[in-house]
């Protein structure tokens, strides 16, 4: 261990890139790891050469944003270490575990800076297993980084501002949009206008695409519930079946995206043993940190969408905010003052959490869910069986769920089912949503193969 | 058994002016691809799913495109499980849907 060690960045998305210009600028010389082929992260994901179409078709408003993160980047990689399609599976005092395509290594560390970013947040229904279904943020990756469409006549299912996004650009791209389905009320909501407006552009962008939707005729339904996503004898989705009010409707589709927002990824922060904080918003335990995102571990950083949901603007800014951070800790280096830059964060988290409001997580409908739904896709675990467990037990925390009928332990370790299992676990046990905990990671935090474990360790990159 | 019943499939690729076939082999069977596709686009594609579940008789054809739900592993002919999500297509790959015999 020493002062020397290069800062690690974990993460190539906006908040990773950024954090390692800050870095580069003040002189220093980071390692940058990402699992991502290309570095943008989802966000900016990049289709390989042969299936690239133009920034505008791929990125639309955010075309300009795109090109300049990849001239970014393009700029300081002389001055970084860049380690694309590298799984960090482990991290303990002093030492990181990766997994390439050729062999595992090992790297020590002192000073970190996490920004391992954001999935869906899904609410399982009836058939949401069967193939045709995928993640919102799927159904754009198919779009954006491999020119395909999840299916040519598709319903988007869920809530929050992806939706219109996504629906939008499959609609743009050819794609017959049955309808989006949305779980909130959100154009009830006039009295979070004053916290929206403080969104500025990123407001303006998704009443564009809403306003987009509706001049193009496709159904926005709001308030709508999902009861079933229907299957041919083939077990294909062939449909999807909602609720309004007490009014069902059956809508014939050969493909479904569904997601409810995002949930940050924060196993690697439970490896490195900081505190968290449960967030009330968003419904889910985060890394604990300061504005700048220090955590309660010495040398250890947060920034990006793995450390909050505010999109990309501010994965950016915390990145760089992170990185400022870190160089006045060591008072090493060159760190221009950065009180612009937390103001303009503080500005967004005004509007991000006027956004969650208009946009909560469906929580009553996930603790209703029917007995016979399919909770945990790893395993097939149903709402019946973690609700009988809950009952028998007598316990409420999510880690003794997890011991009696391995939730989380299956192949994604609870990454899809953690939001829905907390809140069907809080709703049975009849307490409050905090109580319930969240399922530790361990390492790995994501399957290795084993064969790229054996085929040889180095010990530094 | 040959004969395809289109609307089983559902992944549509749009057209991109250049984008040389690949072929390779999936449980014995021809699956052509465009160079640049993941397995996870180029199975959905061609086969609609792209491997069974083990718990239950249903198909699966992968969830989050982002190598987090893990639910689109195959297996190369030398054992080794590969991420359909993260893999790029390559000629003469030649690829499982199901795990080699335990012990392997």
């Amino acid at each position: 261990m020493s002062a020397t060690d290069p800062v690690i960045i974990v993460g190539a998305g906006p908040a990773g890139v950024s954090a390692a210009g800050a870095l580069v600028e003040a002189g220093q010389k980071p390692i940058l790891i990402d699992e991502g082929m290309f570095p943008g992260g989802q966000i900016f994901r990049r289709a390989p050469a042969p299936l690239a179409r133009s920034g505008k078709d791929t990125y639309g408003f955010e075309a300009t944003r795109a090109h300049a993160l990849g001239e970014h980047f393009a700029a300081i990689l002389p001055s970084i270490t860049y380690y694309p399609e590298t799984l960090i599976w482990g991290i303990e005092p002093g030492t990181i575990h990766l997994a390439r395509k050729d062999g595992a290594l090992r790297q020590p560390w002192t000073r970190l800076i996490v920004a391992p970013g954001a999935m869906d947040r899904i609410v399982p229904v009836k058939g949401w297993t069967g193939p045709g279904v995928f993640t919102i943020g799927g159904a754009q990756i198919a779009l954006k980084a491999q020119a395909s469409l999840i299916g040519g006549e598709v319903v988007f299912v869920g809530s929050g501002p992806l939706l219109y996004l996504v629906a939008y650009q499959y609609a743009r791209a050819g794609a017959r949009v049955v309808a989006v389905l949305e779980h909130a009320d959100p154009f009830r909501h006039v009295s979070a206008m004053a916290g929206l407006v403080a969104g500025g552009r990123i407001l303006a962008k998704g009443l564009y695409y809403m306003a987009w939707l509706r001049a193009h005729g496709i159904v926005v339904e709001t308030r709508a519930e999902p009861t079933e996503i229907l299957r041919n004898r083939n077990g294909r989705v062939s449909g999807v079946r909602f609720l309004k009010g007490t009014r069902e409707t059956t809508l014939t589709c050969d493909a479904v995206g569904i997601g409810y927002g995002l949930k940050s990824e924060t196993q690697l922060a439970d490896l490195l043993g900081v505190d968290f904080i449960f967030d009330r918003q968003h419904r889910q335990w985060l890394p604990k940190t300061d504005a700048d995102g220090r955590s309660s571990v010495k040398g250890v950083y947060f920034a990006g969408d793995g450390l909050a949901i505010r999109g990309s603007e501010v994965a950016e800014m915390t990145g760089e905010l992170a990185a400022r951070a870190l160089l006045a800790d060591e008072a090493s280096a060159y760190a221009p003052p950065v009180s612009g830059l937390r103001q303009r964060v503080a500005r967004m988290d005004e509007f991000r959490r006027a956004l969650d409001g208009v946009f909560p997580f469906p929580s009553r409908m996930a603790s209703m869910s029917p007995d016979d739904t399919v909770i945990c896709r790893c395993e097939g675990l149903t709402a019946g069986s973690l609700r009988e467990a809950v009952t028998t037990s007598g316990e409420c925390d999510i880690n003794r769920i997890k011991a009696f009928t391995r939730l989380g332990m299956g192949r994604c370790q609870g990454r899809v089912c953690a939001p829905m299992a907390a809140e069907l676990i809080a709703a049975q046990a009849a307490v409050d949503i905090a109580a319930v905990g969240r399922i530790r990671g361990q390492a790995p935090v994501k399957p290795v193969p084993l064969t790229a474990l054996a085929r040889r360790t180095h010990d530094q990159l | 058994m040959r004969s395809r019943d289109r609307t089983a499939f559902s992944l549509k690729r749009l057209e991109i002016a250049a984008s040389a076939p690949v072929e390779f082999l999936v449980d014995g069977r021809k699956v052509t691809a465009r160079k640049g596709e993941t397995l996870l686009t180029a199975l959905n594609a061609d086969l609609g799913h792209v491997r069974n579940f083990e718990f239950l008789e249903e198909r699966r054809s992968g969830f989050c495109w982002m190598g987090a739900c893990q639910d689109c592993w195959l297996w190369t002919s030398s054992g080794e499980r590969i991420r359909a999500c993260t893999s790029l297509v390559e000629t003469n790959d030649s690829l499982s849907t199901s795990a080699p015999e335990a012990g392997a």
